[in-house]
């Protein structure tokens, strides 16, 4: 079976002190989405944070698209092609929406505007609102811009952790449409979510956590349809 | 009644003057702002760097007057010297970064740790200025010194109250608004002054799009040393060098920076000029304002001074403390402090 495009292989490690993960595995393959969910404090977002290089892994690697990048800085990941937009403090506030995604391409040298049109293709809100402040914007409009603003750099693959957090219901419902369109451009995701049930639904593959393990991991259908699963992580 | 002569006297002693003091702490308050944004820390050394700088440039001054080359009795010799101060003062902060504060970053210290740094520095600055140029005063103005004197403009308009305008005055209106023009279009055009923006308003992210901060530090201390020697060659220009003068002008540019809001340019600006007409209007004497505004025989008897000119640090501290109870960040919403 071919590698997966971006696997963070038994990882076991936190931010210096106890381990928060253990020997856990989160991967992406090409052109899917897939979901890490489980309940609070379960180390999902750190496993992502791992897996960009936030935090000091003990054991395990983390290779994308076979390269093992396991010693490189998270700005590092960023130039070798990784897009990733935290769950808070993820837009420049001050600035307008369009600095903000001529900052997310600050790396490149050339021509940004095709990329920025792209962007704005797809969060149309965003060419509306181009030159406001990226901090007068509504929550779901500002994860729009810190999306955005990752795909600048024209990222082989996007990491999202909590993309829907504190927004409304039906902003939410948004959001994930406009991340089903990102991964249709052949952009492979990898998002962190809270609200296991939709996240499923919209994923190839799902990662159930609990206490810094891998619980169950399959396709999101699978999981969604696993009575264990149902039972314990969705509400029945 | 006499609107119009009372309109003379209050321009004369009141608003040019505020407006030309009101450019040079609008940008010594900018420099303050900026260290605030970027390196995050109160700059205490302010003053005496802006008094070192401000030396560089009266000693070029004096060179090059004494190698006969002036401002041909029109302009000051000064300005010529300014690139000269500003490039040894951009060498000073970047030695002073590397020797001192750089340590503090990489340890990633406490805030307060930073201004006892800077406060460290302000003692050493003041003490090279003083042993270099020494404690009395220079004055270093040549030129032409005035663009109108009171007796020209009395001549011209045939009215009784006099205006002038000193070329001092002139020349800091004008130099004050081309550097603040020029540091708005670096912020707000430039990929360089976006970085310094970004990564201002989000140190995290502003690494994860791979702003490098080092660059991004030094940058910030290019535009304080030009900020700085400006300011202070204008403010010599002015009213004349002294070193501790220029100590004095922390607080009030803190005043200016805080009033603004800490960390907003067109904050440090606007409040350099509330700063200047606050400290100048307290302590002007109102009486022959008065005396051309009211009707004969109502004319004032006392000076109509609120504060004596010695106590016009009082009104910028009063100033400074009304803003931090009432609306402690500032006028255009800076970061609290």
């Amino acid at each position: 079976m071919a590698d997966p495009y971006l696997i963070g292989e038994d990882m076991t490690g936190g931010y210096g002190g106890a381990d928060i993960l253990h020997d856990c595995t989160i991967s992406v393959e090409r052109g899917e989405i897939a979901v890490i969910v489980g309940p609070n404090g379960a180390g999902k977002s750190t496993a992502m944070k791992a897996v960009f290089g936030m935090l000091q892994l003990r054991e395990g690697r983390v290779r994308l698209d076979g390269a093992d990048i396991s010693h490189l800085s998270p700005q590092a990941r960023v130039r070798a092609g990784m897009g990733f937009v935290p769950q808070t403090g993820n837009i420049f506030p001050s600035m307008t929406v369009e600095e903000n995604l001529e900052m997310g391409a600050f790396i490149r040298d050339d021509d940004i505007s095709e990329t920025r049109e792209q962007v704005f293709d797809l969060f149309p809100i965003l060419r509306d609102k181009r030159r406001q402040a990226a901090g007068e914007l509504s929550g779901g409009q500002r994860q729009q811009v810190a999306v955005g603003r990752a795909l600048m750099t024209k990222p082989k693959v996007l990491m999202l952790d909590e993309p829907t957090a504190g927004v409304s219901p039906i902003v939410m419902d948004e959001l994930f449409d406009r991340i089903i369109e990102v991964a249709r451009t052949g952009i492979p995701i990898l998002m962190v979510e809270q609200n296991a049930r939709q996240a499923l639904e919209i994923a190839d593959k799902g990662f159930v956590m609990v206490q810094g393990r891998n619980r169950y991991t399959d396709t999101g259908k699978a999981l969604l349809a696993d009575p264990d699963v149902r039972k314990s992580f969705l509400g029945g | 009644m006499d609107p119009l002569s009372a309109l003379i006297t209050l321009t004369n002693f009141v608003l040019i003057p505020a407006f030309a003091y009101g450019s040079q702490l609008a940008l010594g308050a900018l420099g303050i702002t900026l260290i605030y944004s970027i390196l995050r820390f109160s700059h205490f050394a302010h003053g005496d760097i802006m008094a070192f700088g401000t030396m560089v440039v009266i000693y070029t001054t004096w060179a090059l007057q004494s190698a006969g080359i002036t401002g041909g009795g029109v302009l000051p010799t000064a300005l010529m010297a300014i690139p000269v101060g500003i490039a040894a003062m951009v060498v000073y902060l970047l030695v002073v970064d590397r020797l001192v504060y750089r340590y503090f970053r990489q340890v990633k210290a406490k805030p307060l740790i930073f201004v006892m740094a800077s406060l460290g520095v302000m003692f050493v600055t003041n003490g090279l200025t003083r042993l270099f140029i020494g404690t009395s005063e220079r004055r270093f103005e040549d030129g032409q010194r005035f663009i109108f004197s009171v007796r020209e403009f009395r001549e011209w308009s045939g009215l009784a109250e006099g205006l002038a305008l000193r070329s001092a005055q002139a020349i800091t209106i004008l130099a004050a608004l081309l550097v603040m023009l020029a540091l708005f279009w670096f912020l707000t055009r430039t990929k360089s002054g976006k970085s310094m923006r970004a990564y201002s308003d989000n140190e995290d992210l502003a690494l994860l799009s791979g702003i490098n901060p080092e660059r991004v530090v030094v940058i910030t201390w290019v535009i304080v040393a030009a900020l700085v020697v400006t300011a202070g060659t204008l403010y010599g220009l002015d009213k004349g060098f002294r070193p501790i003068n220029y100590f004095q002008l922390l607080l009030p540019m803190f005043a200016a920076a805080i009033v603004g809001g800490l960390g907003s340019p067109i904050g440090a600006i606007v409040g350099g000029y509330v700063v200047a007409f606050s400290e100048m209007g307290i302590t002007y004497a109102w009486r022959r304002f008065f005396s051309h505004m009211l009707p004969e025989g109502m004319a004032p008897d006392g000076m109509m001074q609120l504060l004596p000119v010695d106590y016009k640090f009082a009104v910028t501290f009063a100033i400074l403390v009304i803003v931090l109870i009432f609306r402690p960040t500032g006028i255009f919403r800076g970061k609290s402090i």
